[in-house]
């Protein structure tokens, strides 16, 4: 398993746990941390479609890529 | 391909005041990626908005922003266009500020098709005042203020800016977002009004009391009931029935007001009666 060219970065002071961007992730890389959160359990499995940075109505989760930091 | 949300946002004034799972938030960043991938200079662009929880987008938004009175958002900025037409000079409303208080600056900004992007944040329901019917609201949902049920219906906001003589309609919700973001930059593009009819979910206020209990369900909705504008024109009335259509709905060229009044100037200047 390659590790992902994608980095996904969550904002904890903005992010208002509504949980849309676990549910729009196809590849189950977020779980909730139970409050509804994300955590990121699977980060190589990221394909960087942006389903999660752009359903998050908080602009609290966004994905780079490696290269771009 | 990450939005550089710095150079757009007001960082400092974030989190923002909308609920958890508010669709705001959705079409507030879909507007900002689709100025970023237009190119459009932001310092030349001003953002204008009205009252309600729509209105509040702009705060957070980096840009030359004005928060005006309830339903005026579009004759701030038609004074803004007026007098210098070089901007790009974007409007966001609500339901309520845009087809109620505000209703007729908008069929007479069609009417004009004075150059500005107006992308109404359509949530069915007055959010901010804890959620009475708007003009927005379909019959038989269930508001503060319609506890049985709204016995009146709704506009729908698209046919009307078409009636009015708009010349760029969309529609998109928020759970397009890629879409969402697309036609916005088409109508950023457009030389002329452009209206966009945004579906935004308010989970507190519509949600809750309409048996779609979560921001996903909300947004699950918009995925079931939206129908892309080419499917749209073939269905028949009864398939067409509970369901709304997406995409461009209108686009033709038509000459902006700013350029018809140049001309006047320009006739006027050389002595002529225009």
């Amino acid at each position: 398993m390659s590790d992902s060219p994608f980095e996904i970065a969550v904002n904890r002071k903005w992010c208002k746990k509504c949980g849309l961007c676990i549910a729009f992730c196809p590849k189950d890389v977020l779980e909730s941390d139970g409050e509804g959160g994300p955590v990121v359990k699977a980060p190589s499995q990221c394909i960087g479609c942006l389903l999660c940075e752009m359903h998050c109505p908080d602009f609290a989760i966004i994905v780079r890529r490696r290269a771009e930091q | 391909m990450a939005l550089p949300l710095e150079k757009y946002l007001r960082v400092g004034k974030l989190p923002h005041i909308w609920c958890p799972g508010c669709g705001h938030g959705i079409v507030t960043q879909a507007i900002i990626r689709a100025i970023d991938e237009s190119g459009i200079d932001a310092e030349k662009t001003v953002v204008v908005s009205g009252i309600g929880c729509s209105s509040r987008a702009p705060g957070y938004m980096n840009f030359d922003t004005l928060h005006t009175t309830h339903g005026r958002a579009i004759p701030f900025a038609t004074g803004i266009k007026m007098a210098n037409p070089e901007l790009d000079v974007v409007v966001i409303t609500g339901d309520g500020d845009a087809a109620a208080i505000g209703g007729n600056h908008l069929i007479h900004a069609a009417r004009r098709n004075i150059g500005l992007t107006v992308i109404c944040f359509n949530n069915n329901i007055y959010g901010m005042t804890s959620g009475q019917y708007s003009p927005l609201t379909p019959t038989g949902s269930y508001a503060s203020t319609a506890p049985y049920g709204m016995i009146e219906r709704p506009f729908d906001l698209c046919e009307l800016v078409k009636g009015a003589g708009g010349s760029f309609v969309a529609r998109s919700t928020a759970y397009h977002t890629r879409h969402l973001t697309n036609v916005i930059k088409d109508a950023l593009k457009y030389d002329g009004f452009s209206f966009v009819d945004a579906l935004s979910q308010c989970p507190t206020y519509f949600g809750r009391r309409n048996k779609l209990r979560t921001p996903l369900d909300m947004l699950n909705w918009m995925k079931d009931h939206a129908v892309p504008g080419a499917s749209w024109d073939k269905m028949t009335p009864e398939e067409k029935e509970g369901k709304f259509p997406i995409g461009v709905l209108v686009n033709k060229p038509s000459k902006e007001l700013t350029k018809v009044y140049d001309e006047l100037l320009a006739k006027t200047a050389e002595g002529g009666r225009g």
